[in-house]
């Protein structure tokens, strides 16, 4: 295998969505290519990070002034139709 | 190396009896929806819009239009998979409006200068984000996924940050399956090789700036 076929298979192996068989192929690849090895570790790194990173909270105040607007428009609104689900 | 696990929205049980309620006008079932997601509508919003008014109007527009066309979802799909659809909408006119002549589009498929191979293969540190603090750290993310195309962002966050699935993600953002495996696989390096820069491991220990 190499750097650019394991590239092209990273999300897929990051994400856990991989048959067993290219599995063993990345993972042997990653055993000897130090770089591709960084590349996936700094990658996985960069999604964790991201995702633990609660940017953009909704502040409790804002939110709840938020959803009072929305409740009070809805009801001043006509119903939603019935068809459907 | 493990896979990442996805953090996928609250429980959905009763969440169909909640929308079949708010159709029959039901307001207060309507707000336990709202209460659900108008967190992640927030963040989704302004990760798109970069502006936290526009994200705050994202949240009451998007809210309303569900409640407005909540007849023509058909339960096919979450209802939130469906709600964010609506957001992402809201949120690139909002984008539009404020970068008038320039093409914001989900559809462009960019080429930038770092979209090839890595450029630059240097480690990091056991726990980068920890060289910084809290407001040093936001500041550094923000900024460094800014940097991203719309189009690139909006998958990045919609599967990576809110934790929806590949699928979810292309039914939100009306892509295909590859084109949304193509473009988190583009955002997730490009976002690396910017963080690069803040987290690599440097000669003497200390990596804080």
């Amino acid at each position: 295998m190499k750097c650019a076929e394991f590239l092209q298979e990273l999300t897929n192996y990051l994400d856990g969505v991989i048959d067993d068989r290219t599995k063993a192929e990345l993972e042997d690849h990653l055993a000897w290519c130090h770089n591709c090895y960084v590349v996936c570790d700094t990658t996985r790194k960069t999604i964790e990070i991201y995702r633990d990173s609660k940017l953009y909270e909704l502040p409790d105040d804002l939110r709840n002034r938020l959803r009072s607007a929305i409740v009070s428009k809805c009801q001043g609104r006509r119903k939603p139709g019935p068809q459907g689900v | 190396m493990s896979a990442i696990e996805t953090n996928v929205g609250g429980p959905v049980t009763d969440e169909l009896a909640l929308v079949q309620a708010a159709k029959t006008g039901d307001v207060e079932a309507f707000g336990e929806l709202v209460r659900r997601y108008d967190r992640n509508v927030f963040r989704i919003a302004q990760h798109i819009t970069h502006n936290r008014e526009d994200a705050e109007d994202v949240v009451q527009d998007a809210f309303l239009k569900a409640y407005e066309n909540l007849g023509q979802f058909q339960g096919n799909s979450k209802f939130y998979t469906w709600l964010v659809r609506i957001a992402v909408n809201e949120a690139l006119m909002k984008l539009r409006r404020a970068k008038p002549g320039r093409t914001v589009s989900l559809d462009e498929d960019v080429q930038t200068e770092d979209d090839s191979l890595p450029r630059e293969v240097a480690d990091w540190s056991p726990n980068p984000e920890q060289q910084y603090t809290q407001a040093e750290l936001k500041d550094i993310l923000t900024r460094t996924i800014q940097g991203l195309p719309p189009s690139f962002r909006t998958v990045f966050v919609l599967r990576d940050v809110e934790g929806l699935s590949t699928e979810e993600t292309a039914e939100a953002l009306d892509l295909s399956v590859p084109a949304v495996k193509s473009r988190l696989l583009r955002a997730r390096l490009q976002l690396r090789e910017r963080l690069n820069r803040f987290f690599q491991k440097r000669n003497g220990g200390d990596s804080k700036q």
